[in-house]
């Protein structure tokens, strides 16, 4: 079966001809391997040297984000993907936000009428 | 800029970008994801699918613990480890992220050196895959050995607060784990596959006729990217929190 040859753009913005599938160069997983190893130990510092408050949310939520970013773009190759690909796969995802307010709000109000009904001294 | 599609006709059509190619893709004849081979649209078609299963479980344990009215047990000192005699907050978990996120590393290695057909790198990055997964798994059994045997964590309560802790810790690393296990054992299937040649000599595999090939290398490491992508949440959010 001949293969149409595709040209890609690799990490640098070089022109690489494909045979087929995704090919890159090593040193780009190295790089996002160790972006990941010193993201993963700031997250950890985050609870070591007990950060509360916003500031520990902002950051945990900041370091995950980021981790989430490098592995779905580099690792599972999504920036080299169609736009089709991507947003087949992200929109859908994002959606999940809706189902996370919801739940939030939802909790809020059980937490507010177990306070009303159950706490002993309330009634 | 524009890329032609693979298409085994022997023929190149030129591909538009951005939103007018993902307008044409969609609304094109025969298949909706061009460039990518069907195995792997699928793949991400089932991860997606997998990606609303942790998260509703994520956002129903967010829920339950926003609602619970007894205090939530410190994951901070629940996963603590005494090393040398001094006890390290969350130090277990810290590694078990570490050792993943290498595994993660290891495959995407494997996976460009299984599309320059090196059989034998392949072979060796998947085992190292497949050995760093183990490596999580055996962890995991040891941090919930610790918690239900010294602790006396139980799914329906526990001595340090409140009760819904114990089922969501269980469900939700519990759920993480066993795809763990599933990747370590279809990674080393695929090993065994490169190793032997089966995908450089197209042979069918034992639940498809549908010939061998490196993209599989390829599909597989989505997975085992996915395995880690829920671990970075499971980490925020349950252990970081």
């Amino acid at each position: 079966m001949a293969h149409a040859e595709v040209q890609q753009h690799d990490a640098h913005g070089q022109r690489h001809a494909h045979v087929e599938g995704q090919q890159h160069p090593i040193g780009i997983y190295l790089k996002i391997w160790g972006l990941l190893f010193i993201l993963s130990g700031m997250s950890y510092a985050v609870d070591y040297f007990h950060f509360q408050g916003y500031l520990r949310w902002f950051l945990i939520i900041v370091f995950m984000l980021l981790k989430a970013g490098l592995i779905v773009a580099v690792f599972m190759h999504m920036m080299w993907e169609r736009l089709a690909l991507m947003y087949a796969i992200l929109v859908p995802t994002l959606l999940l936000m809706v189902l996370l307010g919801i739940g939030a709000l939802e909790a809020d109000y059980t937490f507010f009428t177990r306070g009303v009904f159950f706490v002993k001294g309330l009634l | 800029m524009t890329q032609p599609a693979l298409v085994s006709t022997g023929q190149t059509l030129p591909l538009s970008e951005g939103m007018p190619g993902v307008v044409a893709d969609w609304s094109s004849d025969q298949r909706a994801f061009k460039n990518v081979p069907w195995g792997k649209a699928m793949m991400w078609i089932f991860l997606l699918s997998d990606t609303f299963i942790f998260s509703s479980f994520l956002i129903s344990y967010m829920t339950v613990r926003m609602s619970a009215t007894e205090p939530w047990p410190n994951p901070s000192e629940v996963f603590a480890l005494t090393l040398f005699g001094k006890s390290i907050p969350l130090i277990l978990i810290a590694i078990m992220t570490f050792v993943l996120i290498s595994s993660s590393g290891t495959m995407a290695m494997a996976v460009k050196f299984g599309y320059e057909k090196n059989r034998k790198m392949t072979f060796i990055l998947l085992l190292i895959t497949a050995a760093l997964g183990a490596t999580f798994v055996g962890m995991q059994a040891f941090e919930w050995t610790k918690l239900i045997l010294d602790e006396g964590i139980r799914p329906w309560g526990n001595p340090l607060g409140a009760a819904q802790f114990g089922s969501v810790f269980f469900m939700i690393t519990g759920f993480h784990g066993t795809h763990v296990s599933i990747g370590v054992i279809f990674l080393i299937i695929v090993a065994i596959k490169v190793i032997r040649g089966d995908l450089d000599h197209q042979r069918p595999g034992f639940m498809t006729g549908r010939k061998g090939n490196y993209e599989m290398v390829e599909i597989m490491g989505l997975y085992w990217h996915f395995v880690d992508l829920v671990w970075v949440f499971i980490f925020a959010v349950f252990y970081l929190w």
